[in-house]
């Protein structure tokens, strides 16, 4: 028997179900989305967010903020949308992340900053949701020593909870999704807190204050 | 109890740095997952444990079900979900995935899953070679040793350990601040992430709806394995399975919490499927290994099926008496701690070690942080039973039983009973005699009272 069939009927067997069996209904999603009005989401995230977090109220401030932290240094951006509206893939520091696989890892890996925006923003937890696609790379915000994300405002969620709700099925938009709590840290030897032992030892978070 | 086992158990009491170490190690992941689930910090603690532990139940018990829905959801992404019976059929598959597409050189992340089949050893039979890229398994790696705790590898190691292991097995000089140890890590591993052909992990959670896996972490190691090389592999238990994306919001908060009190980790990633058309980057390729591995014989046994709820935390590792003092080191099979000593009897098992499931003193503490409330000392009980009705098979004379038949006939005949205890008293003054001296090593016997409690009973002053 194939190593399929052979595993099925042995689950199958142990649990006395035949095969093409429905589920029995699966316990209800424990989604609980708190409601917190936009002031007390930014209030939340720019405390709980585990780097620097500096407010924008205008996109040339946003742009400002994004000069000064690449400081000179050689940056890659993804191509996002948002990046592009502030002139930030315009800076002369600034490559993008485009071209090939290969081409996109080696500007990732040569850079000293790496420049993204985020998908959404948690204010429970300070966390950064970051969505792999056509516009956003996985590796600018990984391989360079720091990492810059700019945000609106208008993309802070409560938390996990209204995340699963906005996105029940993360995988039906994106290869990758993946939550930043921090930054890249360790403590495998004695226990002593080490940052940047991978990814970014450092992390800001730009929050561009959209009109409403 | 086994000779080896013995052994390792005094070779850990007698090295006071070890456990000087490992106490206080345990003891500071303990205290961080106290503060993680204080009734402030996490209000709804204990409705997210029951939560958990039902969506597990309701999960583990359509099974089936699921497995078959992940397969058709992976595919329908662009990846494959590859079925494995044992250690060796995962072992051969992704050696020979390796060898087709030339690749010589993978790198890892944590896996207690490839840890559990051997996958390093076997992968370097075939000529590739795994690099671990956690901190913790990079030096335990270059050790040549087996992870020493679920989620903090090398927990045993210090400083000057990893200065020497660096210096000897990387060739560089030597270095004992911690800091710069880890700078020498990150260099020597980016190397390997860049030039990697195929990066392996493990899951935390395997969500059916999603066809996607779900690597929690702090490091970013994990996803570099996953977003770098062209070939991702996950490899996981079939017990790893979640129905919705959505059973996350509940599982992410009691994980992070309960392994180092972490609200969130720094990294997780939600994976579903390679890269797809336009996206900048991530692999060309992804399979998601499925392993049985005595997991559906677990499953088949209804009392102890929900050893398979475990999600690797480590909570029961830190707090449990018996793993603070013997380490990791002394438990057979790749999971230490209360968990290990479960699940190692049910996987390799009984006669792998028959005195595991007795290696614990029941005290509890296990089940009380478990984050989906497995029932770890009834699980040990379970399984005691289990070895003692497999000995009773194989003899007539049981000396166990006859001892609880003397001590029950006694224990109906007071007089007799208090002179039994007087007895008793004198024995603890010396070595125990005979087949009990083997018992008596390795245990601190308390003082005998000077008075039993019958004495005292009689004596008590008595009003009214």
């Amino acid at each position: 028997m194939p190593s399929r069939e052979h595993i099925l009927h042995r689950v199958r067997t142990a649990l006395s179900r035949s095969a093409g069996q429905p589920a029995a209904p699966a316990p209800e999603a424990w989604l609980r989305p708190i409601s917190m009005d936009p002031d007390q989401r930014l209030r939340l995230l720019l405390e709980r967010f585990s780097g620097q977090a500096v407010r924008a109220g205008s996109p040339q401030e946003a742009l400002e903020q994004v000069r000064r932290l690449v400081a000179g240094r050689q940056a890659v951006a993804s191509p996002a949308p948002l990046l592009e509206r502030l002139g930030i893939l315009a800076l002369p520091e600034v490559v993008p992340a485009s071209g090939s696989v290969e081409e996109v890892r080696r500007i990732c890996a040569a850079a000293d900053i790496g420049i993204t925006s985020a998908e959404y923003a948690l204010a429970d937890t300070g966390a950064l949701v970051a969505l792999a696609g056509p516009q956003e790379s996985r590796l600018a915000s990984l391989l360079p020593p720091v990492h810059v994300t700019v945000l609106e405002t208008d993309r802070i969620l409560s938390g996990l909870d209204e995340l699963f709700t906005r996105l029940p099925d993360p995988g039906a938009v994106s290869s990758s999704l993946v939550l930043i709590g921090g930054p890249s840290r360790t403590a495998d030897i004695e226990q002593i807190l080490t940052l940047g032992v991978h990814g970014p030892r450092e992390i800001h978070l730009v929050v561009l204050e959209k009109a409403s | 109890m086994s000779e080896a086992f013995h052994h390792r158990i005094q070779e850990a009491l007698l090295d006071e740095r070890l456990q000087a170490a490992l106490y206080a190690a345990t003891g500071r992941l303990m205290d961080k997952r106290r503060s993680g689930v204080t009734a402030q910090q996490l209000p709804d603690y204990q409705q997210l444990r029951t939560h958990a532990h039902r969506i597990k139940q309701h999960t583990l018990e359509n099974l089936d079900y699921y497995l078959e829905l992940v397969e058709r959801r992976v595919a329908e992404r662009g990846g494959r979900v590859v079925w494995c019976r044992d250690g060796s059929e995962a072992q051969s598959f992704i050696s020979g995935l390796a060898r087709d597409r030339g690749v010589r050189l993978a790198v890892k992340s944590k896996s207690m899953t490839s840890e559990e089949i051997g996958l390093n050893e076997a992968l370097e039979h075939r000529g590739i070679e795994p690099v671990e890229t956690d901190l913790g398994e990079f030096i335990i790696q270059l050790a040549g040793q087996k992870p020493y705790h679920i989620v903090a590898p090398a927990m045993h190691k210090t400083r000057q350990q990893v200065a020497d292991l660096f210096e000897r097995k990387l060739g560089v000089p030597r270095e004992e601040e911690i800091e710069k140890q880890t700078m020498i890590a990150r260099t020597v591993l980016r190397q390997k992430f860049l030039a990697a052909g195929m990066g392996i992990s493990g899951a935390n959670f395997v969500i059916a709806e999603s066809g996607a896996v779900v690597v929690v972490e702090n490091e970013g190691n994990a996803r570099l394995a996953t977003s770098s090389p062209p070939i991702h592999v996950a490899v996981a238990g079939i017990e790893k399975l979640l129905p919705r994306a959505a059973d996350l919001a509940v599982f992410l908060q009691l994980l992070g919490r309960s392994a180092t009190g972490q609200p969130l980790t720094s990294y997780t990633s939600f994976l579903s499927g390679p890269r797809r058309a336009g996206e900048l980057d991530g692999p060309d390729e992804f399979y998601l290994v499925l392993l049985d591995n005595g997991r559906s014989r677990i499953l088949a046994d209804r009392e102890k099926r929900q050893t398979l709820y475990c999600i690797r935390c480590g909570a029961c590792l830190n707090i449990c008496p018996v793993f603070r003092r013997i380490g990791g080191y002394s438990y057979p099979g790749a999971y230490s701690g209360p968990i290990g000593a479960i699940l190692t009897p049910q996987t390799l098992g009984l006669n792998h070690e028959p005195e595991l499931p007795f290696a614990s003193s029941l005290c509890g503490a296990c089940a009380e942080v478990c984050p989906v409330k497995i029932e770890i000392p009834q699980m040990l009980l379970a399984l005691r039973g289990e070895v003692k009705k497999a000995e009773a098979r194989e003899r007539r004379w049981n000396p166990e039983k006859l001892g609880f038949r003397i001590w029950a006939w006694a224990m109906q005949r007071p007089r007799l009973y208090e002179l039994a205890g007087l007895a008793t008293s004198a024995l603890l003054e010396v070595d125990l005699p005979g087949p009990l001296r083997a018992w008596g090593r390795g245990r601190e016997l308390p003082a005998a009272p000077a008075r039993s409690f019958r004495q005292l009973w009689r004596a008590r002053p008595r009003s009214g």
